[in-house]
């Protein structure tokens, strides 16, 4: 129960030598609110159980899906793994927007304070790791071995696994809304309020577990994706001829090496201080809080690009094929990519120039960071000007594209004020900085991630989304995003802080009010695509796309089948230009029919699955001081892991036959007298 | 599109009007200073935001596909006039605005002691700041008066036009100390001393807070600040010293323990070096002191004995006793020692020193 | 045939069939990437150990801790794995899988040596009470040579799993390539802990 002296829930603190810290206290059985999802989810989950079962598709998903290695399939899953955590997000910031709503409109709200804390911890958690992380993880791994003509990434297994570590996180999370408790101290909990001290429960350690888990995924996916990128671009392909998206992913790739190792490294200083008591972070024997909170941004900052610039390589495909016209200015958006990837790492103090850092200091980051805008404000320029003399289809993607322009620049723009140290000193921590922030991560990330999946859907199912229901979602986003953080600028300039669950002004009411119906607008928003996704599979024949180029795109992936075969290409692809498929089109490509190659491809492997699920064991056991478990899981992930390194049979190939009969079906050409064609 | 437009519009009326915009109309010179800054900085940042949203939407128009009028050229996708365009303005208004940071950063560093009372008023040099040093607790705020000899919980008082200058630490978690019509923020974390100068130039009751979460009790981390003339704060300073309590060592422990609601507490006499000993975090004599200790670890620290012996160093405060600690832990250094330390016996016998601290 | 565009726009032979180099490299600079991200982790600590290295919380420093003599052996043991280590690669070179065996083994005694030296230092260290848990100092100086020594425990395990494999399956490309990674990760570990002796001990014990 709450208890109002001290700091929350005290969890139970006696170690069980079977069931540790877990006793039945933990589950929170008493709150109708988190029981009441509870049972949700059970009746849900039982339900997609049953039909699984029922339609007999456990074999099918475990062959298919879950232990493939196809970049393909493992991209859909990270975006399947991305849209469950995304409303599992958005659930949290709802409950945040009626509750604030309502406790500055002269009530209380319906939430305590321990309540409240946890849900704005596993917002920011949930949104930045397994919302943002997996959406753009996803489209790097879908789209960017097709755009350099390969056929799949360079590690295969290691993709498989990355993946499902990334998940491995998630359910740790969501076991937190159930078991126990998530963390209370901020997204980035900062100690000293994270350290066994002031965070006696296990919240903090579901949110270091989980993302020490997530984290490991990301950097094995950033290190398998450069080297995709370097070493099996198709013939031809040199830096220069590359897709704008896949520059920015190398970007984003580069930045996720150069960048989780840090964050690993410090909250595993972090778990030290709470398992081993270390001092790292702890004032009284020598440890330095300062430091932490340097180390977190060392990696913060140079997360927001890894999150924005695929995002900037999505539009930066989807301008030119919507306007019909090369992309403006190729060279100066490469370049323009890799000055702000570098100039991300030199900007984190701009985080807290509160924290008493000189002027010399504190001007020299807020200058770095402002310089970060001119390469931002180039690559705008260089959408615009290829929109200039174009010809514009409004199709959805392209709807998305021109709300993000003028939504991102408002950000942009906040953003920028906020780097002004003086004027961050009245805005820091206050509503103005979670409304800048949304402001870019909605306006330009999650834009950019509907446009992608409306963009590419065609090429992942082989038909498109029906566009009624997708203009329906448009609409409420873009109108939900300005009605939700229009009024949150206002409070930040009222003096109103960030993660308050309590107001004694009600004058604050009205701008609350506002974001809340913004807020359900976006809900609406979601509610909608989901039903875009509905109307579209039930229509899906009559949405079929047998061209493959649905979009008269200009890249490679456009020039394969959709959806592509497991091979991707039946030959790889010979580039001679930038927009490689548009040359091609234009030079009256014809696909060949004939004198197929048996193509040689990575077999599916249960190893993945199988790690992440027993380090996700182990994650929880670790969480619970369930030592036995813990030591239990480790063991046996090492064991399996190294059991997995004498498996030397990791290959086949696919008869030519197979590969021949697959083009000829999707050229309409007769079959040749060999039989079964491949599904 | 005309969204954007409206907002823009209702947001310059807000800003235009002030109804409660508390940081774009604060009352002190210093978060004055930065309220300005904003506008400067959001005008600067406007001159080319306002263009490309503007262009964004006339192109998005005007070459949308169904317009067969607008020339269309597929392959047009260089030109580099307008890449001299697309690089240089941004890069001409971020000059402009780095200048202003620079500039604007340094004269509002916030540990640089005040250049003038308001655009007005320059500082008078003969007139001290009136010192206020701050303590962040679970979660309430704790005011020290040196120069009065006066301390209170959630509230605090100053003279308005004359310069003030805060001192701040923290107790337990990071906070951020903020008063939005007085200055902008500064953190106050546990075992280190920031710094705020600032000054009120309009007498009011105005609301102070934690701006930086800091744990259960965040909401209710709130305080009034009270700007009031000299002869009201003489009067409020009265109203303190009316009451007997004294803040020491015990009174400050008695607040430590977290709680969320607590009366306004006032003190009207300040132990010795109550300040020193809560920055350095040995209120409890039981602990050793961080400066002592930042001491002894420039020395070399305190060896393997510093472990096992490190009972000896506990409650040794070189406040009270220069050179006791030294003592113990440098033996060899005994010249400096006695320098320092008439209690020369102390160094033989380091057993015994333990009573001969006198508890505050 | 039918593709009688000016230009190639596919290649007939695929390029990556059959292409064992290809595949090496891609893995070998993956495993480079790692090891940079590795060495960014190893960057952090040392990072940790400059800003609190000096906070003995009044407890002991370096020069009451440590045995110097016993750390330049194991930097010896370490020192000399890398070359053996080094020596078993002109074996593999050459094809000699038994030569190779031996030199591999030799390297991960070296190695065990190593980890033998570190772990009779830290019961030292725990039985004066030096614990991580003792000062700022003391849990950067754990954390940095522990993270070492774990890499380390890995690099053995990972060695006699990988003499396992020879055995079973000879010097095939696939474990060339890993006895070329594992080669990699030694010499980069020889190359950190050189960071550790130089910039902890050595630093520690004269300044």
């Amino acid at each position: 129960m709450a208890d109002t002296t001290g700091y929350g829930y005290r969890l139970v603190t006696e170690v069980d030598p079977i069931f540790g810290k877990l006793t039945l206290q933990a589950f929170p059985f008493y709150d109708p609110i988190i029981f009441g999802t509870f049972i949700v989810v059970v009746i849900v989950g039982v339900g997609v159980l049953a039909a699984l079962t029922y339609f007999r598709l456990w074999g099918y998903l475990w062959k298919e899906w879950l232990t493939s290695v196809d970049h393909k399939k493992i991209g859909i899953m990270y975006m399947i793994l991305g849209l469950v955590m995304l409303v599992r997000g958005f659930a949290d910031a709802v409950l945040m927007r009626l509750h604030q709503a309502m406790a500055a409109s002269g009530g209380t709200g319906y939430l305590d304070s321990h309540h409240y804390d946890q849900i704005f911890t596993a917002h920011g958690t949930i949104m930045i790791f397994f919302v943002a992380m997996p959406f753009v993880t996803g489209f790097m791994n879908y789209v960017m071995p097709l755009q350099i003509g390969a056929r799949d990434v360079a590690f295969p297994f290691l993709n498989n696994l990355s993946f499902w570590l990334t998940t491995s996180g998630a359910v740790l999370v969501m076991i937190s809304l159930f078991v126990g408790e998530f963390a209370a101290t901020g997204w980035l909990a900062y100690p000293p309020l994270s350290n066994g001290e002031f965070s006696p429960g296990v919240g903090v350690d579901y949110y270091l577990w989980s993302l020490n888990i997530a984290g490991i995924g990301t950097t094995l996916s950033g290190i398998n994706l450069i080297v995709t990128l370097v070493k099996m671009r198709a013939p031809g392909m040199t830096w220069m001829k590359l897709p704008v998206f896949c520059w920015t992913s190398l970007c984003a790739n580069v930045l996720i090496v150069a960048s989780f190792p840090v964050l690993s490294a410090t909250y595993a200083l972090l778990t030290a201080d709470r398992y081993f008591g270390t001092q790292f972070f702890n004032a009284e024997l020598g440890g330095n809080p300062m430091m932490y909170v340097n180390l977190i941004w060392i990696w913060g900052h140079p997360e927001v690009y890894i999150l924005i610039l695929p995002i900037f390589g999505i539009y930066s495909e989807i301008v030119p094929t919507f306007t019909s016209k090369r992309l403006f200015g190729y060279t100066s958006m490469v370049y323009a990519t890799c000055v702000i990837m570098v100039l991300s790492y030199i900007v984190w103090l701009h985080h807290f120039f509160t924290m008493g850092a000189g002027a010399n200091v504190n001007s020299f980051f807020g200058i770095t960071t402002m310089i970060i805008s001119i390469p931002t404000g180039a690559k705008i320029f260089n959408w615009l000007f290829t929109m200039y003399k174009g010809r514009i289809r409004f199709e959805e993607p392209m709807m998305w594209t021109v709300a993000f322009m003028l939504t991102f620049v408002v950000g942009g723009m906040t953003g920028v004020l906020l780097a002004v140290p003086p004027a961050d000193y009245v805005l820091h921590n206050s509503l103005f900085l979670v409304a800048h922030f949304h402001n870019v991560i909605i306006g330009g990330v999650v834009f950019g991630v509907f446009a992608g999946i409306v963009y590419w859907w065609p090429k992942a199912f082989g038909f498109r989304l029906a566009p009624f229901w997708g203009k329906v979602s448009f609409w409420c986003w873009v109108t939900g995003f300005w009605l939700a953080f229009m009024p949150l600028y206002v409070l930040g300039l009222m003096g109103v802080t960030r993660r308050l669950s309590q107001f004694e002004d009600t004058a604050y009411s009205i701008y609350f009010v506002i974001a809340l119906i913004g807020a359900l607008f976006v809900a609406a928003g979601i509610v909608a695509f989901l039903i875009q996704m509905a109307v579209s599979i039930l229509n899906r024949e009559k949405l079929r796309d047998t061209t493959g180029d649905i979009w008269d795109g200009r890249t490679l992936e456009w020039s394969t089948s959709s959806p592509p075969p497991a091979y991707n290409f039946a030959f790889s692809p010979r580039v001679h230009e930038l927009d490689a498929w548009h040359h091609m089109k234009a030079c009256g490509y014809r696909p060949p029919e004939d004198d197929f190659v048996p193509i040689h491809m990575p077999k599916n492997t249960s190893s993945g699955i199988v790690i992440a699920g027993i380090l996700t064991a182990f994650g929880f056991a670790m969480v619970w001081n369930i030592w036995w478990l813990a030591g239990l899981t480790f063991v046996a992930s090492l064991l399996y892991s190294i059991s997995h390194t004498f498996n030397y049979n990791r290959d086949y190939y696919i008869p030519s036959d197979e590969v021949r009969d697959t083009e000829r079906a999707r050229l309409g050409l007769p079959k040749t007298p060999m039989p079964e064609p491949a599904e | 599109m005309k969204r954007t437009r409206v907002f823009f519009c209702a947001l310059a009326a807000l800003a235009l009007s002030g109804c409660n915009l508390v940081v774009m109309n604060p009352s002190g010179d210093v978060a004055q200073q930065q309220a300005e800054l904003i506008i400067y900085s959001t005008v600067l940042m406007l001159i080319i935001i306002l263009p490309v949203m503007a262009l964004t939407v006339f192109f998005a128009w005007r070459y949308r596909e169904s317009n067969k009028e607008a020339s269309y050229e597929p392959d047009w996708d260089h030109s580099i006039s307008l890449e001299i365009v697309v690089w240089s303005v941004p890069l001409a208004i971020i000059i402009c605005l780095a200048g202003l940071t620079w500039v604007a950063t340094h004269r509002l560093n916030p540990y640089d002691p005040l250049r003038r009372i308001s655009a007005e008023q320059p500082v008078d040099p003969t007139v001290e700041p009136l010192i206020v040093q701050v303590v962040a607790m679970d979660w309430k705020w704790l005011f020290l008066y040196p120069e009065q000899g006066i301390a209170t919980v959630n509230q605090a008082a100053a003279i308005v036009d004359r310069p003030i200058e805060f001192q701040l630490t923290s107790d337990t978690v990071m906070n951020s100390f903020y008063v939005p019509a007085l200055a902008g923020q500064i953190y106050a974390m546990a075992g280190m001393q920031t710094e705020l100068n600032a000054v009120i130039n309009q007498q009011g009751t105005y609301e102070g807070f934690s701006a930086n979460y800091n744990g259960f009790g965040f909401n209710d981390m709130r305080f009034d600040f009270l700007g009031v003339d000299a002869a009201g704060f003489d009067a409020w300073v009265e109203g303190i010293k009316a009451s007997d309590a004294s803040l020491d060592r015990d009174a400050y422990m008695a607040l430590q323990p977290p709680s969320v609601v607590i009366a306004e507490s006032e003190f009207s006499r300040i132990a010795d070096n109550m300040w020193d000993r809560i920055v350095n975090m040995c209120v409890d004599p039981n602990d050793l002191c961080r400066d002592d200790m930042m001491m002894v670890d420039a020395l070399g620290g305190g060896g393997v004995a510093g472990l096992i012996y490190r009972d000896l160093f506990r409650g040794i405060c070189s406040v009270d006793d220069p050179g006791a600690l030294l003592a113990i832990i440098r033996p060899e250094l005994q010249t400096l020692v006695e320098e320092l330390n008439t209690q020369a016996s102390l160094a033989s016998d380091p057993g015994g020193q333990l009573q001969d601290i006198e508890p505050l | 045939m039918h593709t009688q565009a000016p230009i190639a726009f596919y290649e007939r032979e695929d390029p990556h069939h059959g292409d064992d180099h290809q595949h090496e490299t891609g893995t070998m600079l993956g495993f480079w990437i790692y090891l940079m991200s590795d060495c960014l982790i190893f960057g952090v600590l040392f990072a940790v150990y400059a800003v609190i290295g000096q906070n003995y919380a009044a407890g002991p420093a370096p020069r009451d801790l440590f045995e110097i003599e016993l750390i330049l052996i194991s930097t010896f043991a370490l020192l000399f794995s890398s070359i053996t280590y080094g020596i078993a690669v002109i074996q593999m070179q050459a094809r000699r899988q038994l030569a190779t065996e031996i030199w591999l083994v030799i390297t991960g005694l070296f190695g065990l040596a190593f980890l033998a030296l570190e772990l009779k230092e830290f019961s030292h260290l725990w039985h004066v009470g030096a614990t991580p848990m003792a000062s700022g100092f003391l849990s950067a100086f754990w954390t940095l040579v522990g993270t070492h020594g774990l890499h380390v425990t890995a690099g053995c395990i990972w060695l006699f799993v990988l003499l396992a494999q020879i055995q079973m399956h000879g010097l095939t490309p696939e474990n060339v390539r890993r006895v070329m990674c594992l080669s990699l990760f030694w010499h980069f570990l020889d190359l950190i802990w050189i960071g550790v002796f130089s910039f902890v001990y050595l630093t520690g014990v004269l300044l």
